[in-house]
């Protein structure tokens, strides 16, 4: 039975149907094609990666007891940043260059999640608001980079890390592998995991203990920047130009719901890493899962909606007490005494 | 008081409540008459708050029978006991502080004509009711303009109109200084008078002895016994409660005897000259040396803690120079603090010490790890030889690192506060109410560590609203009074409780002064 408790057992167990109903509803699942694996599976997988990294990110931010509302338009501006430069290479297929600009993308990135901790570290906003700033003022500014048009790249370096394949796996998907392992050796091979936590926790008594929490806290805001400029790195290299209206639309809702499926509170504290990837990966099968069942398109938020709603009270202890665990007590007596 | 002689308003018989793992009650009677005042007794883990919560709802039991009233009861909630006339007012009060005096009483049960709340009426009822506990002020002023002494009367008045029958006050004296204390003995006596009954938990046995009629003691979740607490000498209660002779502490007060004499000579750890901070503490002098306890005795709000925070940067001084080792040193946030030795651990233990989330180990190791940056982890088996060794040394229970601290009682969570700073090895620890709260037990062996601590050349920096702790610990004492230190006395003959406690009421330096 304690498998059963586990909070990652649900999410996991409707994982896992999701998949199952994918193998029955797709024409391949999972087979070798032109050197390299292709089906469904594969398409949930490369289609994840973006919101597994900005889920990363988002994790280390719920932790603190912040929230990040502003990564959709760093994923916008990233694109917007590295398109722009490439279009204005002599040569775009020219692979140091294009890694040179991503570079610079994901540095631009960095110093948005940096503007964003600043104003909740140092200036005190609270997270909600300050990242609401950059969530709205973010688009505008992409807009600005791209001139208020779509920029196109024809740049096969650039596009092989959305569509790319190597050693038989998806770019994409080993880019986010990277990640997931890079964040949880930062997490739980340093102390940083446990003061993290801490200050999430208690904020004043991690002060009072030495923790210098505002540095924490500036750092994760950057960490965060960096892994959503990388997301949009993957999405616009995807569609091979930056939309700067449609990227990352609203992936701050998904990334946050991922989050919290993956059983980190969002009251800050105790996070999961694994827990989190499970929730991305979770969402993003869904989201494939909807299309191949052929859902009608007006259907599909409901339907999402229905299977969070389902996943949110299998996770609920009171919940499954009062659906389960009412059976064995003793028979209520109520307390009645005259007045 | 005699012997009751009318029916018990409560009885509560083979209680039984089990956690995975432990029995927290294990067949406990227990009974609550009309018109009097019984203390609950017992060490922290005894089953005291385990037996309230079945009282109040909190926990379902696994097996005994509850009679209210004489019909029995099945209280399936709080609201459930409230219903049935049994109310809880708690250490820390429950109420709304930004809500008005009224307001809080009347909260979720306003008076309403046609869905209109009639607040002409809330204020006026809410002014008898205080007024019937002898208590003037203002219902229409916030809660947080009254002393926690007030609220608490307040949320004793709001208890006692939902229902008047039993009334469970849990720790309610451990923030109140001696005249707010009287003031809440008043209102006890006089629902006393009223019939009402009600159950009192404290740790401070003075009081246990003023105030109730008789008492209830409990140890490992077993009754040991009921009494009346007249008929029952000091020393064989504490005994009772701890279940072992009393030569735990015996032995620490001649400890602290021996060693309160021979700090003389040591050179100074810290020195503060003119340090203050507006609104929280006037300008100060104070010297520390190595070895030496200081202790820091005044009432409630006199300064103690704003004193102690400036000495760790947990607030900043706006006036003052401050030196370590000879060396002027300005304490900007404790992180600066902690490298140069100094370590501090706060009275409120639930909002600044514990992270409660956390597991024991990682509480324990928090401060250092803090000390060493993130990049810098300390190594898990280094963790887990450091925590056993402390979880041994300091005799936390339950000795299982990896329980979340939450689920620690609070005398074991000062414990590893405690160890939190010591494994810093720090050579200034500034402790603020290490044994509010807690029981004689722990008390005893906190107070024992603390002489040892000192005798090994560690300074302290001791603050207790306790004189008897204070006097008992400490080599110096330092006295406060309105936010101000008024005077220093080397502790020794001559200087007692009563000697400390006419330096605060005069409030001026007594002529004389040893120091």
């Amino acid at each position: 039975m304690t498998i059963l408790k586990n909070r990652l057992f649900w999410p996991a167990a409707i994982l896992l149907a999701l998949l199952i109903v994918n193998v029955f509803t797709s024409n391949q699942f999972i087979t070798l094609q032109d050197g390299h694996l292709f089906g469904t599976l594969i398409d949930i997988l490369r289609g994840s990666a973006p919101l597994i990294l900005v889920s990363l990110g988002m994790t280390l931010v719920i932790s603190t007891g912040g929230i990040d509302l502003s990564v959709g338009s760093v994923m916008a501006i990233s694109g917007a940043v590295a398109c722009l430069l490439i279009k204005d290479l002599g040569n775009q297929n020219a692979v140091g260059s294009v890694l040179l600009i991503m570079a610079v993308a994901i540095a631009v990135s960095a110093a948005l999640g940096l503007w964003n901790g600043s104003l909740v570290a140092i200036v005190g906003i609270q997270p909600i608001i300050a990242t609401l700033i950059l969530m709205v003022a973010g688009r505008g500014l992409a807009q600005l980079i791209t001139a208020g048009q779509i920029i196109n790249v024809q740049s096969s370096p650039y596009a092989t890390i959305a569509t790319g394949f190597f050693l038989t796996l998806p770019v994409a998907f080993l880019i986010a592998l990277a990640a997931i392992g890079l964040i949880a050796v930062l997490t739980r091979r340093t102390a940083l995991g446990l003061l993290l936590e801490s200050v999430g926790g208690s904020p004043s008594a991690s002060r009072l203990a030495g923790i210098q929490a505002k540095r924490i806290t500036v750092m994760v805001y950057v960490v965060s920047g960096a892994l959503a400029g990388l997301a949009g790195l993957i999405y616009s290299a995807n569609i091979k130009s930056a939309d700067s209206i449609y990227a990352g639309n609203l992936i701050e809702l998904d990334a946050i719901l991922a989050v919290v499926i993956g059983g980190t509170a969002l009251i800050g504290g105790r996070f999961s890493i694994l827990g989190t990837v499970l929730g991305a990966v979770l969402i993003q099968t869904l989201q494939v899962t909807v299309v191949g069942i052929g859902v009608p398109s007006k259907a599909t938020l409901l339907f999402k909606a229905v299977v969070v709603v389902v996943l949110c009270l299998s996770q609920s202890v009171t919940f499954r007490e009062k659906v389960f665990g009412r059976f064995k007590s003793r028979p209520a007596v109520r307390a009645e005494v005259p007045a | 008081m005699g012997e009751p002689t009318t029916k018990p308003v409560l009885e509560m018989t083979g209680i039984r409540k089990v956690f995975p793992g432990v029995v927290a009650l294990d067949g406990v009677d227990f009974r609550l008459f009309p018109g009097e005042v019984h203390a609950l007794m017992g060490e922290n883990g005894a089953g005291k708050s385990t037996l309230i919560k079945v009282l109040t709802g909190v926990y379902d039991i696994d097996g005994g029978d509850i009679l209210l009233g004489g019909d029995e009861v099945h209280i399936a909630g709080p609201l459930a006991a409230q219903k049935a006339g049994i109310s809880t007012v708690y250490q820390e009060v429950n109420l709304c502080t930004n809500l008005t005096v009224a307001e809080n009483i009347f909260i979720g049960r306003e008076p309403r004509t046609f869905g209109k709340i009639r607040w002409g009426v809330i204020r006026k009822r809410a002014a008898e009711l205080l007024e019937r506990l002898d208590l003037n002020i203002d219902v229409s002023a916030p809660l947080s303009t009254y002393s926690l002494a007030i609220q608490q009367m307040v949320a004793i008045a709001r208890a006692v109109d939902i229902s008047a029958r039993v009334v469970i006050l849990d720790e309610p004296t451990s923030s109140l200084d001696a005249s707010e204390v009287e003031q809440l003995f008043r209102v006890m006596r006089r629902l006393k008078a009223d019939g009402v009954a009600i159950l009192f938990v404290s740790h401070f046995l003075d009081q246990i002895y003023e105030i109730s009629d008789r008492l209830t003691v409990l140890r490992n979740g077993q009754l040991i016994g009921e009494y009346r607490t007249a008929e029952l000498p000091q020393v064989q209660l504490v005994e009772k409660m701890i279940g072992k002779e009393l030569a735990t502490l015996e032995g620490l007060e001649d400890k602290a005897l021996r060693s309160r004499t021979k700090s003389a000579a040591a050179e100074p750890i810290l020195q503060a000259k003119g340090v203050g901070r507006t609104g929280a503490i006037a300008p100060f002098d104070l010297t520390i040396h190595r070895g030496e306890v200081v202790g820091l005795a005044g009432l409630l709000g006199s300064g103690r803690t704003e004193l102690a925070r400036l000495l760790f940067g947990a607030d900043k001084a706006d006036t003052g120079e401050l030196s370590i080792d000879g060396k002027p040193v300005t304490l900007r946030d404790p992180q600066v603090a902690m490298r140069r030795g100094i370590a501090f651990s706060s009275e409120n233990r639930r909002t600044e010490g514990i992270i409660g989330d956390l597991s024991v180990r990682e509480n324990i190791i928090l401060a250092l790890q803090a000390a060493r940056g993130w990049t810098r982890p300390i190594p898990r088996r280094k963790q887990d030889e450091i925590v056993e060794k402390y979880i041994k040394a300091l005799q936390i229970r339950p000795a299982d690192p990896e329980r979340p601290v939450r689920n620690l009682s609070g005398g074991n969570q000062q414990k590893v506060l405690l160890a939190r700073w010591l494994i810093t090895e720090p050579r200034l620890l500034i402790i603020d109410e290490p044994t509010r709260g807690i029981d004689v037990g722990a008390k005893a062996e906190i107070q024992k560590l603390v002489a040892e601590l000192s005798d090994g050349g560690m300074a302290v920096l001791f603050v207790s609203a306790e004189l008897e702790e204070v006097l008992r610990l400490s080599h110096k004492i330092a006295v406060l009074r309105d936010r101000r230190l008024i005077e220093e006395l080397d502790n020794g003959a001559g200087v007692d409780a009563e000697r400390i406690m006419q330096t605060i009421a005069s409030g001026q330096t007594a002529s004389g002064a040893t120091s």
